[in-house]
């Protein structure tokens, strides 16, 4: 069964161990809506640094309550639906933006013990379990599935809110994920291909302590993931889904009262899961060195450190990079990310079964890079013809 | 326990189905699609087939279904449609006839189990713990030749849509003689327009 890469549902099934996936789920839900709601004070307490700005201080410490006041106030609100909307989806649509998020976040291993091969089990009422809700065999590819249905939500409430601008948005940002998969399913295929494993769990073991696949996989996968997850999250700089000047903020436009308030909150939501994402694919997930007390408090500590630094750089990044134009977005995914992340896995591909057959490694990596370089120059060719044929079109006065 | 999944993913197939083909808006059938994919999936999941659901989410709902919204939206089809009103003639009497073959066919292999007459030998025992593993192993040292020829097939669908899409005469892209073949003479203010 699907379940059964968790040994505490190997055994017999008894009350108990019901009540303890019970309590996870329940601690899953209710770790990743506080982490969201910090998510949203931090992005707006560190953008309002790098803006040389004070940002919201008034509720509570540090304007830490802000979102709470902020949710209070927008329940409030009038919740208005457009007559010419399509009702039935319009109400649904906000609720799908959150559903993928919630599922990808349940597959995360948010601490556990991962030291000596231990696999981050830990002992609860003397049942074993991980530290994560669910570990389907097929981990990865439930993760990438779910960021691919994750398109709905913004494009369906593009489509059923009646109107140009939020019509305009959807067809951007249908167009834009489906572009950006590829570059995102070819970097995770990477870290698949090191670790030998589809699961969640299983690929944070084969980082333990230090081969994080950052490294281990060289660094490119990690840069072209965080560039395509960037913009499968419609986060600056390839927010044109939003792109406030051009189309009003796009399919969030009719919305209003609630139903704005889950797209705001799902837009945080999806950057916390998508940090978790990254932490457990390339980062190592929750290992790390356990100085004193037991392991997998110390797991809890390393990924939440972990997680907040790329937090703070997705922050970062909207703070310092200004939105790309449309070509340029699908230049970068289809003309740059997508053949880099084919070539790269396919030099891992190249140097794994040399290491198999035992070949020189410094022969099968200059061969792999000359290949990629002669791959390169093939596809600049084509890169060029296909622009002149665009100007000679323009001479021509031929529109496509 | 299989029995209720069974049933649960079956309704959600069935529902949506039916949606498909009632709807009167494209974009409602087009969800509907979506639907029966997930209700399939959640039945592939009772068959211990996760890679196979993790797939078919993956290609169909994320992918395909993406696709087809995206063109009902960019060519602004998302009208309702009057589902009454038949385009071909016979079209209804010809899909009933060969839904009811189809029907007919897939009851009698479901219930002989093969569709050569004799039952697949594969045992399910066989295979190694994890199913991921065992389709890869099949699909990459027995099934290589179906394999290959199947992305051989995809990559000629890609280029021959490419040169429906941007097909021209090769003297119309003669860099030498620019406007030989232009079937009208172009405006001097619109070709400085374009070239923008």
């Amino acid at each position: 069964m699907i379940l059964a890469n968790d040994p505490l549902l190997s055994g017999d099934v008894d009350l108990t161990v019901v009540l303890i996936v019970v309590v996870k789920a329940a601690i899953t839900l209710g770790v990743v809506l506080l982490a969201t709601m910090l998510m949203i004070w931090f992005e707006r307490k560190a953008i309002s640094g790098l803006q040389n700005r004070i940002g919201p201080n008034r509720a509570g410490p540090f304007g830490i309550l802000q979102t709470l006041a902020d949710g209070l106030k927008v329940i409030l609100k009038e919740d208005l639906i457009p007559d010419r909307s399509d009702r039935i989806v319009f109400r649904v649509a906000p609720v799908l933006t959150m559903v993928p998020a919630f599922i990808t976040f349940g597959l995360i291993p948010l601490g556990g013990d991962f030291r000596n091969g231990n696999g981050g089990v830990i002992e609860v009422f003397g049942h074993k379990t991980l530290m994560q809700l669910a570990n389907p065999g097929t981990g990865v590819l439930v993760i990438l599935a779910m960021s691919s249905v994750a398109v709905y939500g913004v494009m369906l409430a593009g489509w059923s809110s009646g109107s140009k601008y939020p019509l305009l948005g959807s067809v951007r940002a249908s167009a834009q994920m489906i572009s950006y998969e590829a570059a995102l399913g070819l970097s995770v295929l990477t870290v698949v291909l090191t670790a030998g494993t589809l699961t969640t769990n299983g690929i944070v073991s084969s980082q333990e302590p230090f081969g994080w696949n950052l490294w281990v996989t060289g660094l490119v996968p990690f840069m072209v993931f965080c560039l395509a997850a960037t913009a499968e999250l419609n986060r600056p700089p390839f927010d044109l889904v939003e792109a406030e000047q051009e189309l009003v903020g796009s399919f969030q436009t009719e919305y209003s009262g609630f139903r704005f308030a889950i797209f705001y909150l799902a837009e945080f939501l999806n950057a916390v899961t998508m940090g978790a994402i990254i932490v457990t694919l390339f980062l190592g997930g929750p290992t790390g060195p356990v100085p004193i007390g037991p392991g997998w408090v110390w797991g809890l500590v390393w990924f939440v450190l972990k997680l907040v630094a790329v937090l703070y750089v997705f922050v970062w990044t909207r703070a310092s990079v200004p939105r790309v134009r449309y070509d340029q977005l699908m230049d970068l995914g289809w003309k740059a990310l997508i053949p880099l992340s084919l070539g790269w896995l396919l030099l891992l591909v190249a140097i794994r079964v040399g290491d198999d057959a035992g070949w020189n490694p410094a022969i099968v990596v200059a061969l792999g890079a000359l290949a990629m370089l002669m791959a390169y120059g093939m596809l600049s060719l084509a890169f060029a013809a296909s622009r002149r044929n665009r100007e000679l079109d323009a001479l021509e006065g031929v529109i496509d | 326990m299989e029995l209720a999944v069974f049933v649960a993913g079956a309704i959600v197939c069935l529902l949506g189905a039916v949606g498909v083909i009632t709807s009167e808006n494209p974009v409602h059938s087009a969800l509907s699609l979506v639907g029966t994919l997930i209700g399939v999936a959640v039945l592939f999941i009772a068959q211990d087939a996760e890679f196979l659901a993790a797939v078919q989410v993956i290609v169909y709902a994320g992918a395909i279904v993406v696709l087809f919204l995206f063109v009902i939206m960019l060519i602004g089809v998302d009208r309702s449609e009057d589902v009454q009103v038949e385009p071909l003639s016979a079209q209804r009497a010809a899909a009933a006839v060969l839904g009811l073959v189809l029907a007919v066919g897939l009851v009698t292999i479901v219930s002989l189990g093969s569709v050569t007459g004799t039952p697949g030998t594969a045992d399910v025992a066989d295979v190694a713990a994890s199913n991921t593993e065992a389709i890869g192993r099949v699909l990459f040292t027995e099934h290589l030749l179906a394999f290959e020829i199947t992305s051989v097939l995809l990559v000629i669908a890609v280029v021959g849509a490419v040169a429906l899409a941007r097909y021209r005469d090769a003297a119309f892209v003669d860099a030498e003689h620019p406007g030989d073949e232009i079937p009208e003479p172009v405006v001097e203010a619109e070709t400085a327009e374009v070239s923008q």
